[in-house]
């Protein structure tokens, strides 16, 4: 029962740090722009406010995760208000899962209101198109398909938790947010280590390549966002690799922040 | 104590927001007053920093779609820009990049490729008028999406009114006829343009399927205009016939379409689909659309088949 405690506690922490008011922040930009957007577009404003909605979650729920994940244990740590949690029957290993699960919580709940949102303003677009313009539509303003989308953009943000988490057990926050952030760079990249051999000769170089294409996140995986616009199926498989790969990636990054930070001397 | 803070903050909020709202009054005067003095630049609409679609898909991390849509609209904004501007020295040489950015970074953006084919074949000076361009990218498209037979059929369609190379355009009409899903009166259109291509009645019939099929109202207007050009072509034959039969008549040419009236040949002045009267040279009898009528210019290959 600790575990759901420290969650919350991250949870309430994040509202009032005002995280929430940015969404409210974003569902205006997203409604304000959309009307101008529909006087550019050629008659392309559903698909661009699809685009926008999706990556605006995503980049949104990026910050969210880099900026509350690095100090989740680090701030405690500087405000040494992590005696104060120790000292109850709480061990470090819960610690550091609680508060993953609450940035979690966080994520999840910031993304559920950033989709309403977006549904919201596509709502209006269908409600407003007439038959012969929805016709022309790739894929119905109201897909359903786009949770898939957001669905998997919320699990990439939780590697990204995880990710903060680790570099936030032994790091400073500014460190841990360049590490971060640089992975979640590296991870969009890194099907060009998958095929390094194509450029560089060296055995050894490819190698290495090819090890680093295996230890390192993987991004690309849940990202369908082209797809669901376009009204393309998404496999069931690729979700649930994408599922299981997130579930496996986000235990070891777990796993081994709860390892370090039992081993970390706090004094 | 509390009193005394709470009227300190009272008099902190009286003098700063009339001091914010002032300097921000003073901001946007001083820019207006600024811009009086000195017109603001102007954005350099033929400046393209990265050209490499690829390079941009990879910057692009996740957000490619997104970076797709700021391009298209820039592309738009660029066609459209300049179409509109009143330069005698109109340059649409960013059209081609920005579409192909465009569509490297998105290759399912289906209008891109449309609008794009169109937009880039368009003649000089209301497009570039690069047919070839156009053509490029609809190949660039079906690349990407095989299954669609719009872009074959678009293909069709700029050999047959720009290229005016029927062969090719019946060629492009049979492939996007052979691709799954498409439309029956394809295979139609393939053999109509094989045997009358370049009459009016077989571009009529395109330029109706044109309509039937379009999917948002830009196609569907440039298909009304192509077809009202069309009917306006046909009149402005009527109306030739009329005059040399007047002057058959009479022995010389009717200075306006009062005389004509007058002598029974129209009931009234005759007004092009576009709502404008035809334009009559009463010295020569040579009848047109007017300059000023929307239908401007009527295509040079379909006058007097």
């Amino acid at each position: 029962m600790v575990l759901p405690q420290i969650a919350l506690h991250v949870f309430k922490e994040s509202v009032r740090d005002r995280v929430p008011y940015t969404l409210v922040l974003f569902a205006i930009l997203l409604m304000a722009s959309s009307y101008l957007l529909g006087q550019l577009t050629a008659g392309q404003e559903v698909k661009i406010i699809k685009d926008l909605g999706l990556a605006a979650i995503s980049i949104i729920g990026l910050f969210i995760a880099i900026f509350i994940g690095i100090g989740l244990v680090s701030k405690e740590v500087e405000r040494r208000s992590i005696y104060n949690l120790l000292s109850k029957p709480v061990s470090r290993r819960q610690v550091v899962m609680g508060k993953y699960l609450g940035l979690a919580l966080t994520l999840f709940v910031n993304v559920g209101v950033m989709a309403v949102a977006l549904y919201g303003v596509l709502a209006y677009f269908s409600y407003a198109a007439e038959p012969v313009v929805k016709a022309a539509w790739e894929a119905p303003a109201l897909d359903p398909a786009l949770l898939m989308a957001i669905g998997l953009i919320f699990v990439e943000l939780a590697v990204i938790t995880a990710v903060a988490l680790l570099f936030s057990t032994f790091s400073s926050p500014l460190l841990s947010a360049a590490l971060t952030f640089g992975l979640f760079l590296v991870g969009h990249f890194n099907a060009d280590l998958r095929h390094f051999d194509q450029i560089v000769s060296s055995k050894t170089a490819v190698y290495v390549a090819r090890t680093l294409y295996y230890l390192l996140p993987n991004l690309a995986l849940f990202d369908v966002k082209a797809e669901v616009v376009h009204g393309y199926a998404v496999s069931a498989s690729a979700i649930a690799w994408a599922l299981g790969y997130a579930v496996a990636y986000i235990s070891v990054l777990v796993m081994a922040a709860a390892f370090i930070f039992e081993r970390r001397d706090l004094k | 104590m509390n009193t005394n803070a709470r009227a300190a903050g009272r008099l902190r909020a009286s003098v700063f927001v009339p001091a914010l709202t002032l300097l921000l009054t003073a901001i946007v005067a001083l820019q207006m007053a600024r811009e009086r003095q000195d017109s603001p630049r102007e954005i350099d609409a033929q400046l393209l920093y990265v050209r490499s679609g690829t390079a941009l898909d990879r910057l692009s991390l996740s957000y490619d779609a997104l970076m797709a849509d700021a391009y298209w609209i820039r592309a738009l904004q660029h066609y459209g820009g300049t179409r509109l501007s009143k330069r005698s020295d109109k340059r649409y040489d960013l059209l081609y990049p920005l579409l192909d950015i465009t569509t490297s970074l998105d290759p399912r953006f289906v209008i891109a490729y449309r609008f794009g084919a169109i937009f880039l074949a368009e003649g000089y000076p209301h497009g570039p008028g690069r047919p070839d361009q156009a053509v490029a990218l609809l190949q660039k498209g079906m690349r990407a999406q095989p299954e669609k037979w719009q872009y074959p059929y678009d293909a069709g369609f700029i050999y047959y009114w720009w290229l005016e190379d029927f062969r090719s355009a019946a060629e492009w009409f049979d492939r996007a006829s052979r691709v799954t899903g498409a439309p029956w009166w394809l295979k139609a259109l393939t053999a109509t343009t094989l045997a009358q291509g370049g009459n009016r009645g077989s571009s009529r019939l395109l330029w109706q399927q044109m309509l039937a099929t379009a999917d948002n109202d830009w196609l569907k207007q440039t298909a009304q205009l192509r077809l009202a050009q069309l009917t306006a072509l046909d009149h402005l034959d009527q109306l030739a016939a009329m005059v040399a039969q007047y002057r058959s008549k009479g022995g010389q040419v009717p200075d306006s379409w009062d005389a004509l009236v007058r002598a029974g040949f129209l009931s009234r002045w005759p007004v092009d689909p576009g709502g404008v009267p035809y334009h009559l040279d009463a010295r020569t009898g040579v009848v047109d659309v007017a300059p000023d009528s929307p239908l401007q210019p009527l295509p040079p290959n379909l006058r007097r088949r």
